[in-house]
């Protein structure tokens, strides 16, 4: 047992239901009990869905305890290709039903007689993997499925596209930025005279998969989803793939090189050199904003990092080489991977944290005391509490993270996106003087501390007790409207009474 | 016993298949460890069960957090590690860092299948370590969302104690409310209020409602001059209620028929059986059941409905003549479509995770009686019901408004259908005069959103 008050990554079936609902036409039917199916929720409020969630629950309650569940989910799986039509439906447990031990495999395969699509069970142990690790499990699954399925076939394709050309792997519901980093993607392999062959999983059809051996080459931008299935492609087709992340001006460059050299070796003579050129200096700013004064002020100033692999990673990367940022702590929550992060972020930092434990980073944060820190949203009410300003730049998500304007992480417009979420969490070059100087601006306390100003109403104590229960944020006005009311019928004390009855009249 | 015991003339009554969606009863968590302020929740569960209150309640970990996991591992579920050992380990560290007066251990659906025996660990560990343990299995195989607080109070009620404290000291924490009350007066006037109070027997009320809507529902009963002896559960876990044989309690809430049963057959309480304090009509229908069981003449009720409602008129404008459609989530689904029924609306359908006809009977009562005086159709109520199938049921009677789950919203609203989140009357103070508004505030907020709307033409996607 673990006392646990926070988690950087969710469960397994977490992983599996985003690749499931990334591809287009694709069910996925949980075998769970009731209330497990919040990634429905978490799906339709995050990502503000227009789609219902293609996840249905076969739920596990006492009777299916009882009898065992059989036919409960073979009638699920076939009632919903019935309804829906899905190309393929993808059954998974929970850590919760994973524990009946019964032979999922064995209830696939008898609806898969009556189904008109492919049904598969998601093949993972749900308590030795996280969502991060079943996410990158799942998706080599299904491409393995429809690979070996068009094989079978002799559907698979031959040979290569006429043009060079990607497929980019990893991109996926409720991730981080994904879509907005999807698009960037997509722009700069367009500038790059590269045609994007796939994208998988997200808005991806299944029958998209036999042709991905048709690409020059896979692109991984994210260390935790899409390796797998990259190696998989390696092996099966000999496509070579590029896993550098293109995220800050360097990163982004050596992807490009990468892919160069990558496409210079199947005979296709590209140079990108002039083209990293004109973004680095003209169409990126940040490379100017690091040459400028306002970043020459965060010049030494100490940051901590912490984050998935490839955010965290990354952000250290461009606070050390391209900010001049000291990143006194780096750290990821992907302690499976952590070798990985180690090498990248060597040379980079002071010191390296690889943990699951919310505190243990919190407690670093308030022993290092850094100017800011780049971090996931529990890192930031960290720094809420220390009163030291974060850039949150990780999963796990939050509806924050999914912006309604265009906001990447990758490709050079997410380099200026970046440049900005550093200069902003700093306090600003000048403020930080004039701070010094005068001592602060800020007149909040004035604002707030209004409760017992001057008034010629007297409130009793147990009004007072009861106005105090009211949250802070709209007590100003409940006062307010209760001495009206108050004076209005000429009431001299204002007891709690008072105050319900005013909060009836005036509906404050 | 008060209960009614025959079923409501005319309502229908189905049962689907029970393919919803709904939240977890582990949620209750979320607002019982602010209710009771020296408490801390353990819940022993899985990554999935963590994950879900982490989602459900935001990032609610400040800097001092009175709840958490204790997260089952491979080698929990494999019974390789000893149960006793590991929650000893856990509470002991909960002991030391936190304190709290109470542990309160929720079980999980995996608990329930691996068979962990909580009941029977937690007098030995309570023994051990010196803090009382009470332990609800809130489990998703037996229950639904809000039911998870009717666990919990279920299993509080044999904590409650059996007779007045004796020593004054302790009769003072446990008076909390009552010193509330009357704070800042002269000892006279608290002598001379008692004397305001009819006599009556003991009146404890169940059900975990904010603490302004404590206050005021309280001052409701106290102008009929009927004493609330306290509350289950109490701010304090050291202030739960004293419970005697005989005692007479009521629920708050729609969703604690576990809690009433436990009540009346381990506590030989009395239950009153009465619609719920929801609107201004629920509201003074309960006011009225307990003044009838203690032979009070009501004063004022009517007065105090009629300016309710008379202060509601602006929103009763906007939902006259509407229909509302609800899903099913919470089990506050009957109470708020018998006030919105006398508000007007009209109810096609109500879903409701599980009906207890016995608990609910006096409210479906007045549901069937509230639909016949405004002359609309009974609902139909649908228990367990099935999501695919009430979108189609949607589809076809297109609703002005759907009070449902948060996962079937914005899809809902991106077809042109106006949605409320059914967890919101779950959070919001809904009880009583006071609040009556404040549900019209909710129902009303998509239909002015749309008012303000209207002239833009952008309907569905």
């Amino acid at each position: 047992m673990k006392l646990a008050y926070w988690m950087y990554a969710g469960p397994a079936h977490i992983g599996t239901l985003r690749i499931a609902t990334s591809f287009k036409n694709v069910h996925a039917i949980m075998h769970a009990p009731l209330g497990d199916d919040y990634f429905n929720v978490m799906r339709s409020m995050l990502e503000r869905e227009r789609n219902f969630t293609p996840v249905t629950t076969s739920v596990v309650d006492r009777n299916v305890l009882a009898r065992g569940s059989q036919e409960k989910v073979v009638d699920n799986i076939t009632r919903k290709d019935a309804e829906e039509h899905p190309d393929l439906i993808v059954l998974t447990p929970t850590c919760t039903s994973s524990i009946l031990q019964e032979d999922l495999q064995n209830f696939v395969n008898r609806a898969q007689v009556e189904s008109k699509g492919d049904v598969i069970l998601a093949d993972v142990n749900h308590y030795r993997y996280n969502e991060l690790q079943a996410a990158d499990r799942t998706l080599q699954q299904v491409v393995h499925y429809y690979t070996e399925k068009a094989r079978k076939r002799n559907e698979l394709p031959e040979g290569k596209t006429e043009k060079p050309s990607v497929n980019i792997i990893g991109i996926s519901t409720l991730a981080f930025h994904n879509h907005h980093d999807c698009t960037e993607l997509k722009r700069m392999m367009a500038d790059l005279g590269i045609e994007v062959n796939a994208v998988i999983p997200e808005g991806a059809s299944v029958y998209d998969i036999k042709n991905m051996s048709r690409a020059w080459f896979n692109l991984l931008p994210y260390r935790e989803l899409g390796l797998t299935t990259a190696q998989y492609l390696q092996e099966q087709f000999n496509t070579p793939y590029v896993d550098i992340t293109p995220m800050g001006v360097v990163e982004t460059a050596r992807c490009i090189r990468k892919i160069q050299q990558v496409l210079n070796e199947q005979g296709a003579a590209v140079d990108y050199e002039g083209y990293i050129d004109e973004q680095t200096l003209y169409v990126s700013q940040a490379a100017w904003f690091s040459r400028s004064i306002d970043c020459q002020n965060l010049t030494g100033k100490k940051a901590v990092v912490f984050g998935d692999n490839t955010h965290a990673a990354a952000m250290t990367k461009i606070l050390a080489r391209e900010m001049g940022i000291k990143v006194v702590l780096a750290g990821t929550y992907c302690k499976y991977d952590s070798d990985w992060f180690r090498e990248q972020v060597s040379g980079y930092c002071d010191d390296v944290l690889i943990s699951e434990d919310n505190g243990e980073i919190g407690d670093a944060i308030a022993r290092l005391e850094p100017s800011a820190i780049f971090g996931t949203q529990m890192e930031r009410h960290v720094g809420k509490r220390l009163d030291i300003p974060c850039g949150v730049i990780a999963a796990p998500i939050h509806i924050q993270n999914f912006p309604i304007g265009y906001k990447p992480f990758m490709g050079y417009e997410g380099t200026n996106q970046i440049a900005d979420l550093v200069y902003n969490s700093f306090t600003l070059g000048m403020e930080d003087h004039l701070l010094e100087i005068f001592g602060g601006h800020d007149t909040k306390e004035g604002i707030t501390k209004g409760i017992s100003a001057d008034s010629d109403l007297g409130w009793s104590k147990d009004g007072l007790a009861e106005l105090n229960k009211i949250p802070g944020f709209v007590r100003g006005k409940v006062k307010r409207n209760t001495e009206k009311f108050a004076r209005e019928r000429g009431v001299e004390k204002i007891t709690a009474e008072v105050l319900y009855a005013a909060k009836e009249a005036v509906g404050a | 016993m008060t209960l009614a015991e025959a079923q409501p003339q005319g309502l229908q009554f189905e049962c689907e298949t029970g393919n919803y969606h709904t939240f977890c009863p582990i949620s209750c968590v979320a607002w019982l460890y602010q209710k009771i302020e020296d408490s801390f929740f353990l819940v022993i569960g899985t990554k999935t069960c963590g994950y879900f209150l982490q989602n459900a309640m935001g990032v609610m970990i400040f800097a001092e957090p009175r709840y958490a996991m204790a997260e089952l591992e491979e080698g929990d579920i494999s019974a390789q590690l000893n149960d006793y050992a590991e929650l000893k380990r856990l509470c002991d560290q909960i002991k030391r860092d936190r304190n709290p007066s109470v542990i309160v251990w929720i079980g999980t659906c995996t608990t329930e299948i691996i068979k962990m025996d909580l009941e029977g660990l937690a007098p030995r560990l309570e023994a051990e370590i010196g803090i009382p343990i009470v332990v609800a299995r809130a489990n998703g195989l037996d229950y639904a969302f809000t039911q998870g607080e009717d666990t919990v109070l279920a299993a509080m009620a044999h904590r409650c104690p059996d007779k007045s404290p004796i020593a004054e000291s302790e009769k003072e924490e446990r008076n909390s409310l009552t010193r509330l009350l009357n704070f800042g007066r002269k000892q006279e006037d608290v002598k001379a209020e008692e004397s305001e109070y009819v006599k009556h027997p003991p009146l404890v009320l169940f059900g975990s409602l904010p603490d302004p809507v404590v206050t005021q529902l309280t001052l409701e009963l106290k102008k009929q001059g009927i004493k609330v002896s306290g509350w289950l559960p109490a701010r304090r876990f050291t202030e739960l209620p004293v419970i005697e044989e005989g005692t007479y309690v009521i629920g708050v809430n729609p969703f604690l028929s576990r809690t009433a049963t436990t009540l009346m057959r381990r506590r030989k309480c009395k239950l009153i059986g009465a619609p719920f304090p929801i609107g201004p009509d629920g509201t003074r229908a309960w006011i009225e059941k307990i003044c009838s069981v203690f032979n009070i003449e009501p004063k004022g009720l009517g007065d105090r409905e009629q300016q309710i409602w008379d202060g509601m008129e602006d929103y009763l404008q906007l939902i006259r003549g509407k229909s509302v459609f609800f899903m099913g989530d919470n089990l506050l689904e009957i109470s708020l479509a018998r006030f919105l029924v006398r508000c007007g609306m009209t109810v096609p359908e109500i879903g409701i995770p599980y009906m207890d006809k016995r608990y609910q009977g006096a409210e479906l009562e007045l549901l069937s009686k509230t639909c016949q005086e405004m002359g609309v159709p009974l609902p139909k109520i649908v228990e367990k019901p099935d999501n695919y199938n009430q979108l189609q049921r949607i589809n076809e009677i297109h609703p002005d408004l759907v009070i449902t789950g948060m996962a079937h919203a914005n899809p809902l609203e991106a077809r042109g259908i106006s949605t409320k989140w059914s967890v919101e009357f779950t959070f919001a103070q809904i009880h009583g005069f006071t609040n009556a508004r404040d549900i019209l505030e909710l129902v009303t907020r998509p239909l002015r959103r749309n008012n303000s709307l209207k002239d833009l033409g952008w309907i569905s996607w």
